[in-house]
């Protein structure tokens, strides 16, 4: 199977690549790109480790295939923290809060959480089990990954006890 | 697993995807979200020699209010849904409905349309085309028709699409305010498929008597079902406690429901009395 061309822009940074029509974005990401940050877990859509934001929304990027990313800007774990090395709020309240243990599901978890928390709404507890609901972790026990969002939005003004209904 | 080789084709014009299909019909599938077509190639479940991406098309994505129908664009995705569309009963079901569609991060790429072309048993989607009676408009390469939704669900992820057939609207009709929608499902982890959901529509005239009725049960046969004897038995009358358990236990009744090991029939028949029980009750609320 011949390799296609594409063009896409991961955290800013322009990437020209060729890939395979099979290859999944976040193969493409991986291999081609050199940004192993975005985890594959069970690469069928279930546990949501390779989570990334294309143009602006979480998607499994072990659904969508490279080729359809070509033309479009795509966020990834690599873009969170500062050229320095400073994590972000979230990463730091993670870190923090125990929000990881063997860290494997973690990206997937930090860009779930961050669209979340770009989200114009406020977040209150239902609305963070609901979309956290979305990606699985077989060490922390859930709880810790929830404090550490939960502490974010609080840092970031984003938090409230009941979101008015919607 | 990586999925299997295929050739992919990203056609500009919904005229140049039905050349594709017409040409590759047999050996190709058609890409929209992907959501359920990925993970089944993955599986090894299919292995379609061409993928005929439609995200490419520009003014696919509409989902707009039009002659009292809501029309629904082949790339209309999940996520659309989560605020009412459409101002009355036919949007608020929607959106009650669309939390349940697997997570997030899928909402955002599936499609209403193609969760209609794939046809899983439990799809909140497919329950509801049922229910509100959907007409799906298809074209092929030269040709159109409509196929409404009590015509085009056969059996488990199988259609009256045709290979070289594109499903390019759905549209539902925009129920009036003297409709009731309810929605329930029963999944054991949030965004699983359902074990059982019930899809209900209630018409009530001026004195409160049920003029029209529609229940739609889903998760629970190999495509979802319209429970009619239930839905018959509140016609002519005001809904009381009694009469909504009453046509719970007939719809509960009215099928041969899938049977696992993990749910046998008699607990899928007791999930489809709770569930319909709770959407008709959760319709005539407040």
């Amino acid at each position: 199977m011949s390799k296609m061309p594409i063009r896409l822009t991961v955290n800013g940074v322009p990437h020209e690549v060729a890939v395979e029509p099979r290859r999944s974005l976040a193969d493409t990401l991986r291999d081609e790109c050199g940004l192993t940050g975005t985890h594959l877990g069970c690469e069928h859509g279930v546990c949501g480790a390779c989570t990334v934001l294309l143009e602006g929304e979480p998607v499994r990027a072990c659904l969508l295939f490279g080729v359809q990313a070509d033309g479009r800007a795509v966020r990834t774990v690599e873009g969170l923290a500062a050229a320095d090395g400073t994590l972000d709020p979230l990463q730091r309240a993670f870190w923090e809060n125990h929000g990881l243990q063997c860290g494997f599901c973690t990206p997937g978890f930090l860009m779930l959480a961050t669209w979340m928390l770009e989200q114009p709404e406020p977040v209150d507890e239902a609305r963070l089990r609901h979309v956290l609901s979305s990606n699985l972790c077989r060490c922390t026990g859930y709880q810790n990954i929830l404090k550490s969002v939960r502490a974010a939005a609080q840092a970031l003004g984003k938090w409230t006890e009941v979101a008015p209904v919607r | 697993m990586k999925c299997p080789p295929f050739d992919y084709h990203a056609p500009r014009s919904q005229a140049e995807a039905l050349a594709l299909l017409a040409r590759h019909g047999e050996e190709g599938k058609i890409l929209a979200g992907g959501q359920s077509l990925v993970p089944t190639m993955a599986f090894r479940l299919a292995r379609p020699a061409r993928l005929i991406d439609i995200n490419r098309i520009a003014g696919l994505d509409y989902c707009r209010a039009e002659g009292g129908r809501l029309r629904i664009g082949p790339l209309a995705r999940h996520a659309r849904f989560e605020r009412p569309v459409a101002p009355g009963p036919t949007g608020r079901l929607l959106a009650r409905a669309a939390e349940h569609i697997a997570h997030a991060p899928i909402r955002t790429r599936g499609t209403f349309c193609g969760s209609l072309a794939h046809a899983d048993p439990a799809s909140e989607w497919c329950c509801i085309a049922l229910a509100l009676g959907a007409d799906l408009r298809v074209l092929r390469e030269g040709g159109e028709r409509l196929v409404p939704a009590a015509g085009w669900f056969q059996s488990v992820f199988t259609t009256a699409l045709a290979p070289d057939e594109l499903l390019a609207e759905a549209s539902l009709p925009l129920l009036g305010p003297d409709w009731r929608c309810g929605f329930a499902e029963f999944n054991r982890r949030a965004g699983d498929f359902a074990l059982a959901m019930a899809v209900t529509a209630l018409r009530l005239d001026a004195a409160g008597h049920v003029a029209e009725a529609r229940i739609a049960l889903g998760g629970v046969a190999g495509t979802p079902i319209l429970a009619e004897a239930a839905a018959a038995s509140l016609l002519g009358a005001s809904p009381t406690p009694d009469s909504l358990r009453a046509a719970a236990a007939i719809a509960a009744e009215g099928f041969e429901p899938t049977e696992d090991a993990q749910v046998p029939a008699d607990y899928r028949r007791d999930l489809v009395r709770a569930m319909t029980r709770r959407a008709l009750e959760g319709s005539l609320a407040a």
